[in-house]
């Protein structure tokens, strides 16, 4: 993992004293809230519905025990004992009060964690793929080049009033873990011809209401021009990315109304002018990053079988463990998707519990997947059994990963000002149906996203099936959409038709699946059933 | 690399011409006559002060720059990041004169404008003293090359 130096701990210990000061000149009135919101929102500090939310940023997903107890301690002693887990590898606290909000950057600061632009009109958390580091097919770990951008973006002095809020996500491997596509800048490490690797650059990508997936604009940037070919993607966007609609304003619509060619036409005259601006950091520093990323002292003689004789912990193993490059090694995928549960919320207890066995079994590492999930990314397969256990009796067992129950959804109306209907209640009733009639089982690999409101933070037009909570005449109505997808086969889903209420909406699911079981061949998954037979069926057997 | 300079060397806090609020860390004297648009300074040959919008584009000036002394950069609002930008480009393109932030030029953007090569900001409102030095002494390092002479904390790791 990595460690910071006295530089990126002088860094963050600056950012809490300048917010400290910042909310200091707020409460004394000489900041407005205009003026005062930019600057705690760039620290993660939203006003939702009913109290601040904190968001903490997790870099990559990337944790360590003592982080993950440390955002345990501040569940505790700032909210009510426990934190939802999002879709950028971060941790929210829903219920955090103004004057608390500087403590608990110092709080993190100690364990080398912060909220530095978690919001805000700048450059996100960079996110990566959840299994970095131990993925069988990746062609080297991305999260070096990801610790390096995020240096980069921490404090840009340019581009820190952006346009909107802008996210990049860097992946090493052909499939995509972390909807590379559907952001910002997606960057995918690959090697060239020459065996070189270098960066493929996909920019213009997003959710929110005008999904849009990345053209690729550059196949291969040397990693020594990295960050000055990120700069002036950057710049380009600073200087032409709409300001006049805010719901134009994301690069996206940039890149579409330019066009993907005009758009790299213009980045390319940037990036000549900025080659020998002295942006670029050293080679050295990248080699100096890649030193904490280095594989663990693996077990070589680690067993690889597996005693499944007990059914229920042999279901956890086939459903929520992924192939690992090292043998006798796996990930073992968390599910923090309890049937009945709220998507990505653990208690804190449930932390320490994760932390705990992140630091026996794993490394000392965790991650959080954009799937609202908690991974141990290198465990003996031989100590599956004790994590499975010590897993089960603090309610984290749920053998669901990818799953119609591992649904991804945004807080929605029940806790989000934006949200026009509630999505948590929802993901709970659908998950409850499936359960009880034990079809998840038979549907295999089946995900399904739900938003609370066209901004999409619950990424339903990437879901096998999406739903999208609508405000009809003040009453909640839900659009089903079928047929997207975040990961290598990207795709956007396709609405059906009319839309349900809470109730219809969960046997409209139903209905769904139940063309899928009828129609599907092999071992198609829902998804590739929808693909080859199209939207007809489930129209008809959805409208009639 | 240059050496970090701190980012309030010079002479300090001025009062200049134009305005009794205005903070100018150069040694030069100000300039005294008003700026022109963009569109105006192109098409006349004697100004050399010219005040940059959001929506201007800050290379058309790049052919020019030896006869400037003075570049105004507006920030309407200051939540209209197209400033730095221009800023920027026209201090890599070797403009050493007085690079000016006005308009809704607030104490938390100080750090950054002068990152951004801003050495003049001229606000609507005043700032207090105190809390433009506490913002300037801010920030103890800086991860990016940028428009100012600070070295980049990976340069320091690499020196």
């Amino acid at each position: 993992m990595y460690a910071y130096d006295q530089y990126d701990q002088q860094m963050v210990d600056a950012r809490v004293a300048e917010f400290r000061d910042q909310a200091r000149r707020r409460l004394e009135g000489k900041l407005s809230e205009d003026q005062f919101k930019p600057l705690r929102l760039m620290n993660g500090l939203y006003l939702q519905l009913h109290a601040y939310m904190l968001r903490v940023a997790i870099p990559y997903g990337t944790l360590s025990g003592a982080q993950m107890h440390t955002l345990a301690d501040i569940a505790e002693k700032y909210d009510r004992g426990y934190g939802h887990f999002t879709t950028r590898q971060n941790i929210q606290y829903n219920w955090i009060k103004l004057e608390d909000a500087a403590d608990i950057l110092a709080d993190l600061a100690k364990v080398e964690m912060h909220a530095i632009q978690t919001s805000g009109n700048c450059i996100r958390n960079i996110s990566s793929d959840h299994f970095a580091g131990a993925a069988a097919d990746e062609v080297t770990d991305p999260r070096p080049y990801a610790e390096l951008l995020r240096q980069w973006s921490s404090f840009h002095p340019e581009f820190s009033y952006l346009p909107r809020k802008f996210k990049i996500a860097v992946i090493a491997s052909e499939q995509d873990r972390a909807a590379m596509r559907l952001h910002d800048i997606g960057i995918n490490i690959v090697r060239n011809s020459d065996g070189e690797l270098g960066a493929a650059f996909y920019v213009g990508g997003g959710m929110g209401r005008t999904p849009m997936i990345a053209p690729q604009i550059r196949d291969f940037v040397p990693l020594d021009q990295l960050v000055t070919y990120a700069e002036a993607c950057l710049r380009v966007y600073n200087r032409y990315g709409r300001r006049d609609n805010k719901y134009k304003a994301r690069i996206k619509i940039l890149v579409h109304e330019l066009g993907a060619e005009e758009y790299t036409r213009q980045v390319e005259e940037e990036f000549q002018h900025l080659l020998d601006s002295g942006v670029e950091p050293p080679f050295a520093e990248l080699e100096r990053i890649r030193t904490f990323f280095a594989d663990p002292a693996y077990d070589e003689a680690a067993p690889d079988d597996i005693d499944r004789s007990d059914p229920d912990f042999a279901l956890w193993v086939d459903r929520n463990t992924v192939a690992h490059k090292q043998d006798g090694y796996v990930s073992a995928v968390i599910s923090l998707k309890p049937v009945g549960g709220i998507p990505g919320d653990a208690t804190a207890e449930q932390m320490r519990v994760m932390a705990d066995l992140a630091t026996r079994y794993s490394f000392d590492e965790l991650r959080v997947m954009h799937t609202q999930n908690v991974v141990l990314p290198h465990v003996r397969k031989a100590d599956l059994n004790a994590i499975w256990t010590a897993l089960d009796e603090a309610g984290l067992g749920s053998p669901n990963l990818d799953t119609i129950e591992d649904i991804i959804a945004c807080p929605g109306l029940d806790y989000c000002s934006l949200a026009n209907a509630r999505s948590i209640p929802v993901a709970q009733k659908i998950a409850q149906r499936f359960a009880e009639t034990k079809k998840t089982a038979t549907l295999g690999q089946l995900k399904l996203k739900i938003s609370g409101c066209i901004n999409a933070c619950g990424h339903h037009h990437a879901g096998h099936i999406g739903i999208l909570g609508v405000d009809r005449k003040g009453v909640e109505n839900y659009q089903l959409s079928l047929g997207g997808s975040e990961a290598e086969d990207v795709s956007l889903a396709k609405i059906t038709g009319p839309g349900f209420d809470e109730d219809g909406i969960v046997d409209a699911v139903e209905t769904v699946t139940s063309v899928y079981e009828r129609e599907r061949e092999g071992e198609e998954r829902f998804l590739d059933t929808y693909r080859r037979i199209g939207m007809g069926p489930f129209k008809e057997a959805l409208y009639g | 690399m240059a050496d970090q300079t701190p980012p309030a060397e010079g002479r300090g806090p001025d009062t200049g011409p134009e305005s009794d609020t205005m903070l100018r860390y150069r040694e030069d004297d100000p300039v005294a006559h008003a700026a022109v648009t963009v569109d105006a300074f192109l098409d006349q040959s004697n100004a050399a002060a010219v005040r940059v919008e959001p929506g201007d584009d800050a290379r058309e000036l790049i052919p020019h720059l030896e006869r400037l002394d003075l570049v105004e950069v507006n920030f309407p609002s200051f939540g209209d990041g197209r400033g730095y930008s221009s800023a920027r480009i026209l201090r890599e393109a070797g403009y050493d004169g007085e690079l000016r932030a006005v308009g809704d030029v607030l104490v938390d953007q100080l750090a950054y404008m002068r990152r951004c090569g801003f050495d003049a900001f001229d606000p609507d409102a005043p700032l207090d003293a105190e809390d433009v030095e506490a913002a300037f002494a801010r920030w103890p390092e800086v991860y990016q090359s940028a428009a100012d002479t600070r070295t980049p904390i990976w340069s320091k790791r690499h020196a």
